[in-house]
């Protein structure tokens, strides 16, 4: 189905999403966001996007996702030492370039940078509770983040992993014999709706079939219930993403597909990027 | 009927009058956690999974009836089991508070350049020797005595049986706890029960009930918060004292909010800084839904600046059961100080709770953050001396104007009357908000 609205590169509105978040974030919700990370992370995420282009393909410069990953970073990832940042950066586009399979990259490169570096520093970190639980700021998530899928147009693993997880969670407190207020809370976090709106969802590196999305979102589902709840590991959802991805090119094989394009090449002037993400 | 508290602790704190000399300032009131009614305090100590926990009773009433219900997240041995001291509770509660710090405006027709101090107040060895005399009941007791404190370890079957038992020696349940006991034993939580060993506390000399400490290893880091919102007191408030290795303490699943913090108010809030703190903390737990976590104090345990009280030494940091610590004997203590307090991290969080807006456990994680933040408010006094010179006047026309900024700050962050808070203030005029239209046509 092609789109009626004039295609425009969906990124445009991720990134405007996330700069409301960043800002909302760290007016309204005490983030301490420290600007040298930000800078930190915009710089080598950029200057590696550049340097993988022009050495490992033969795209053009495009920085545009190279802005989303800082984006989601600067939003998601804490540490107090700017070089650490810098690192975060660097690997999440790195990865982009490097590990690959059959012409498409494996990790959400936000994501296995914030994975790796919190396993190998204790100077790095994620504050999920930071976003706190208002009602509202979840709606408001909700509603922005619906905004870039439906222009994404691949909603099926965030749907399948909001829905498998929730039915985790609500298994959980009907076992256990607690109120039902306790997984509606555990739900009305702001960090689990972005990272279900703007990081499990990234096109780039989910299955290529709609089918092969629903599996891999309840397969990150379930993984992140049992990191969580299981090993009693905060920030469940976000590790249970970096070791899951490797299975994606396995699904892929298993259930065929076309990989995705930022922008239908045929609807718009603008070449469709080979190396992109989310 | 007996009575039942569940991990429920209290204040039994005296007051310490401390008054600590810091850097270009001096420390004059703290809002310890005797202000707030009902407010337990509990010290979390953790290293990777092994974790001491300290909780504060806050039993009032005759303790013969009384029995604790403590959920642990194993099962405990009697040896992981130890009765804390007060006085190292106290003392880390006064060293964590937030506090007042007053400066006093100098001439404004001298000229006086200042050498300005090193930025710290780290403790130096000597004064650490005095302060552990005066720290009381800094012994720890043998590992095998649990204190005036009867323990009922329940194993595992009979934790099943926990509420049956309960039942039968007359306790009363608060309602709803089966539900809760029932959904902890699932998640592999056990519970111990404490009563209180009447000759033994006689032998103790103790009036009040002392902390009880558990020693565990746990992936869970975690505080059991659910049953203690049973007992349908209404809002509690608990503080959470965390001292870890690598940084500051927050929860995972409620928002940790910094109090407003280093700024200036009007001088008077001085007489009455524990009712300015208390109305400040309402507006800021309000102003989060009600859902907020507040961060009061994280810092590196070697210092402090300004001091409400000194650093804790090795030997409370032990007592509270900092594991990692080197053991008496060393170089230093052989020369008969303590070691320098260092490789801790404190955390201090304040939270407002009840069933309706924390159903959830406190969830917690060590983050890599050792930035310092302290609860700190400023008040500077006016010149009082004559004005000599030129420059006077320029200083009281700018003191009008902090004067001002600063009743504008307190009235925000506590919602009280602008115009209450200009009027104690003397020398600021009062500006009455009038309707515009009243001064078109007069």
């Amino acid at each position: 189905m092609s789109p009626r609205i004039p295609a425009i590169d969906p990124r445009y509105y991720q990134i405007a999403v996330l700069s409301t978040l960043v800002v909302y974030g760290t007016t309204t919700l005490g983030f301490g966001v420290r600007w040298e990370n930000a800078l930190s992370i915009v710089l080598a995420a950029l200057g590696t996007q550049y340097l993988g282009s022009a050495l490992l393909t033969r795209a053009a410069f495009d920085p545009l996702s190279a802005i989303i990953t800082s984006l989601s970073l600067t939003l998601l990832f804490r540490t107090d030492v700017a070089m650490l940042a810098a690192f975060a950066g660097f690997i999440a586009i790195a990865s982009k370039f490097l590990i690959r399979v059959r012409g498409k990259h494996v990790f959400n490169p936000a994501n296995i940078a914030i994975v790796s570096l919190m396993f190998a520093s204790d100077r790095a970190w994620i504050s999920s509770g930071q976003w706190g639980s208002t009602t509202i700021s979840a709606v408001l998530l909700i509603g922005l983040g619906l905004l870039v899928l439906t222009r994404a147009k691949r909603a099926e693993t965030t749907i399948g992993f909001l829905v498998a997880f929730s039915s985790l969670l609500f298994a959980r407190a009907l076992w256990l014999g607690d109120p039902m207020s306790i997984p509606l809370h555990q739900l009305q976090n702001g960090a689990l709706l972005v990272f279900a709106f703007f990081m499990i969802s990234d096109p780039k590196t989910t299955p290529d079939t709609a089918t092969g999305r629903w599996l891999y979102a309840a397969l990150v589902a379930v993984l992140a219930y049992a990191i969580q709840f299981v090993l009693f590991i905060p920030n469940g959802p976000v590790i249970a993403l970096a070791f899951a991805a490797p299975l994606v090119p396995l699904v892929d094989l298993l259930s065929k597909g076309h990989h995705y394009q930022w922008v239908a090449s045929t609807a718009v002037t603008d070449t469709p990027k080979g190396v992109s993400n989310a | 009927m007996r009575s039942l508290i569940v991990l429920s602790a209290a204040v039994l704190t005296l007051f310490v009058a401390a008054t600590a000399q810091a850097f270009c300032g001096f420390y004059v009131a703290k809002a310890d956690s005797e202000l707030f009614n009902e407010a337990s305090q509990v010290v979390l100590v953790r290293d990777g999974k092994r974790t001491v926990i300290t909780m504060v009773n806050d039993f009032k009433g005759d303790v013969s009836e009384f029995a604790m219900v403590v959920p642990v997240p194993t099962f405990i041995e009697r040896e992981q089991i130890n009765v804390g001291s007060q006085a190292v509770v106290d003392h880390l509660d006064a060293y964590t508070a937030p506090r007042l710090v007053e400066y006093f405006d100098s001439d404004p027709c001298q000229r006086v350049v200042y050498e300005m101090a090193s930025p710290s107040a780290r403790m130096d060895v000597d004064g650490a020797a005095v302060r552990r005399q005066k720290s009381l009941g800094v012994t720890v007791e043998a590992s095998y005595t649990v204190g005036e404190y009867d323990i009922l370890i329940l194993s595992a079957k009979e934790s099943n049986g926990l509420i049956t038992w309960l039942n039968e020696n007359e306790y009363r349940i608060p309602d709803g706890a089966e539900r809760v006991i029932g959904s902890y034993l699932k998640q592999g939580m056990r519970f111990f029960v404490a009563k209180v060993n009447l000759e033994e506390q006689q032998k103790s000399g103790f009036s009040n009930l002392r902390p009880l400490q558990v020693a565990f290893e746990s992936e869970k880091f975690m505080l059991p918060i659910r049953l203690g919102t049973l007992n349908a007191r209404g809002k509690q408030d608990m503080y959470v004292y965390t001292l870890t290795r690598t940084g500051r303490v927050e929860t995972t699943n409620y928002r940790t909010v910094r109090l407003p913090s280093n700024v200036e108010l009007p001088v008077h809030v001085k007489g009455q800084f524990g009712d300015f703190y208390r109305t400040m903390f309402a507006k800021q737990s309000e102003l989060a839904n009600e859902r907020g976590v507040f961060l009061e104090y994280a810092w590196d345990m070697a210092w402090c600046d300004p001091c409400a009280a000194d650093p804790l030494t090795a030997d409370e940091l032990r007592s509270l059961g900092v594991f990692w610590l080197d053991k008496p004997g060393g170089k230093a203590s052989r020369r008969g100080a303590a070691p320098l307090a260092q490789d801790v991290f404190v955390t201090r969080l304040h939270v407002r709770y009840d069933a309706e807006h924390f159903p959830e456990d406190l969830m917690l994680q060590e983050t890599g953050d050792r930035e310092n933040f302290q609860g700190r408010y400023i008040v500077r006094h006016a010149f009082e001396g004559a004005d000599t010179c030129g420059m006077a006047e320029e200083y009281r026309a700018s003191l009008i104007e902090r004067q001002e900024r600063e009743a504008k700050t307190l009235a925000n962050l506590t919602g009280w009357d602008i115009n209450d808070i200009r009027a104690q203030i003397p020398g600021l005029p009062i500006e009455v908000d009038e309707p515009w239209w009243k001064a078109i046509w007069n």
